[in-house]
């Protein structure tokens, strides 16, 4: 295991975060401010409490979960894209390292900026609405776990991508709507029963329910099938993975 | 036993004796039939068997897709063979992958790199990549060697084309490499930094490590290279020293101006190989520019004393040696 090379990239990877804090930090909390705002403050004060908890309270485990999924495809993707688009990933191809440590280094930093990212906005939406975490270290597993996930996808993405527009289009046509269809700003309960049943084959609205789980004690779906969704979701994209690389996909001719 | 020894032996010779002994010395790194078949069914390399010797500085040359860069992506690890081995110091480059790789530094054709990183940053980055402990000491040496050490805080994006090739040849120089691949290193690059980076890798070749580069500027070839391997359509055409290849190949052609021109040959000339030129105004007298071969200088002087004889005047006299480029040219040109 070459640990060195992939503290290089993961540390490398976290600089170029730091460079543009702007785009990386400050703009997602910003958004996530003025959900509160409009969900929270606006609608949420007509809304009745929600399985007991204020609509406020309700939405923040959805939204700090649409803010992780979103931040971690984007940094994912990004991060490998853009080496692979200037040509700077030659260097990475041609060093003794393995795909396995490859990988490591960039979705590590990818996940570790979107879990940094989610902290932030619990800390931020503490100052909105008054929080409880009944679970701590399950809200933890999840985030890390949903992190580390889509990290993964993005970096699939990133491969796949062979220009900006293919970047874009999975967060956009896919992340983004499964996750407002989630459950991110209402319990499944309140949607007619068919939607019901179509909306158990969304993937997200499993992790957001086992997050919500973490923080009020109530989920939509059992905490149990909810972490078995994000564990065979992660086991796709390292297979995914795993393929890329043992086929060179988009990255070794 | 005694073949180890030889190769022990061998590998410590100093620099100043390596051209004697040259075909003593191990491979450093071994191609065997290597092809490279794209999914298009292009097959833009075709078996190819090449040995580079330790120390050598080769030059791979040939027109332009030929073959040179996807030769260097296969041994890099940048693009995978479809068929074929090649050992690195005896590593597989693919079932020893971190052994062989972590002898090489690459120098990409293309100027990629990180715009928004430091030249420091990005040449520590190279470093650590390979595994190697932070050496700030070993980093100065290399950015100073390539006078970069005054740029050492600004952004690649501010650099010039010139100095970012710099930069690249500082980056696979980060942690130590014995070999060292330049692709096409001083295409666009200006004379006078040419000739810099010339110093470079010679001064690199004097501290043992060995250099192959592609090029298709001959010149390039001529002024550096200790061997030549011509590359043409995917195929090796030639490996060759190139002091050798020079000999071997090289045509000498001394040319007669003319007082008068001639119409034909004397038949009292009929017996050299002559030639005439510019309508008659010059006589050509072609010979092998090898001192040994049976048309020696020395039949130069009977040659002069026949046209002399011949009542043949020549009013001027020069001579040419053809370069590596004509040799080349003919090469590709025949292969094609």
């Amino acid at each position: 295991m070459n640990f060195r090379a992939v503290g290089t990239i993961y540390h490398f990877e976290l600089a170029r975060a730091w460079r543009t804090l702007l785009q990386s930090l400050v703009s997602p909390v910003i958004s996530t401010s003025l959900y509160f705002v409009v969900f929270g403050a606006a609608i949420g004060s007509r809304i009745q409490e929600v399985e007991g908890v204020s609509y406020g309270a309700f939405i923040v485990p959805g939204l700090i979960m649409l803010m992780l999924l979103t931040q971690s495809v984007s940094n994912a993707s990004f991060g490998i894209f853009f080496p692979k688009f200037t040509g700077t990933i030659y260097e990475v191809l041609s060093a003794p390292v393995s795909y396995f440590e490859i990988v490591l280094g960039y979705v590590g930093a990818a996940a570790t900026k979107s879990l940094i990212l989610g902290l932030i906005i619990l800390v931020t939406a503490s100052f909105f609405v008054p929080l409880r975490i009944d679970h701590p270290f399950w809200m933890l597993l999840f985030l890390t776990l949903t992190a580390l996930t889509f990290s993964l996808l993005g970096f699939i993405i990133g491969i796949w991508a062979e220009g900006f527009e293919k970047l874009q289009l999975v967060p956009l046509l896919i992340i983004t709507p499964l996750t407002f269809l989630g459950g991110s700003f209402y319990s499944i309960d309140m949607l007619p029963p068919v939607w019901q049943t179509v909306t158990l084959f969304n993937p997200v609205v499993y992790l957001v329910s086992g997050f919500r789980w973490s923080f009020y004690g109530i989920s939509d779906v059992s905490v149990g099938a909810s972490l078995l969704m994000i564990m065979i979701f992660l086991g796709l994209c390292l297979a995914l993975v795993g393929w890329i690389f043992k086929t060179g996909y988009n990255i070794k001719p | 036993m005694s073949h180890d020894i030889a190769d022990a032996t061998a590998t410590e010779t100093r620099p100043t004796e390596r051209a004697h002994t040259l075909q003593a010395t191990p491979s450093v790194i071994a191609v065997q039939g290597l092809t490279k078949r794209y999914a298009s069914g292009f097959e833009a390399l075709k078996r190819i068997d090449l040995d580079i010797q330790h120390g050598e500085i080769f030059a791979l040359l040939g027109p332009n897709g030929a073959g040179k860069t996807t030769l260097i992506s296969i041994i890099c690890g940048l693009v995978n063979a479809s068929d074929g081995q090649v050992r690195v110091n005896g590593h597989d480059i693919v079932t020893d992958y971190r052994a062989a790789r972590a002898q090489i530094g690459l120098v990409p054709q293309e100027l990629t790199s990180d715009a928004f990183a430091t030249v420091w940053n990005t040449v520590s980055f190279s470093r650590g990549l390979f595994g190697k402990r932070a050496d700030s000491a070993h980093i100065e040496r290399v950015l100073r060697s390539l006078s970069l050490w005054d740029k050492r805080r600004n952004k690649m994006i501010t650099l010039s084309g010139g100095m970012k090739r710099r930069v690249l040849i500082a980056k696979a120089l980060a942690h130590e490499p014995q070999i060292l691949f330049l692709d096409e290193p001083t295409a666009g690059v200006d004379v006078e930094l040419r000739r810099d980076m010339w110093d470079v890798v010679r001064s690199l070749r004097d501290q043992g490590v060995t250099v192959i580069l592609t090029t298709h500027y001959i010149e390039e070839a001529e002024e550096m290279a200790d061997r030549i391997g011509v590359i043409n359509d995917g195929e090796i055409v030639l490996v060759e020293e190139k002091a050798a290849l020079m000999r071997q190949l090289g045509r000498k052609q001394l040319r007669l101006d003319l007082q008068t021109p001639l119409a034909s040959i004397p038949e009292t000339l009929a017996h050299y190989p002559l030639s005439l030129a510019d309508d008659g105004h010059v006589l050509v007298y072609t010979y092998a520019a090898s001192p040994d071969e049976h048309s020696t200088p020395a039949s130069i002087s009977a040659l002069l004393n026949d046209i002399e004889a011949a009542g043949v005047r020549f009013k001027d006299l020069h001579t040419e040696q053809s370069s590596l480029e004509e040799i080349f040219v003919n090469l590709v040109r025949k292969d094609a």
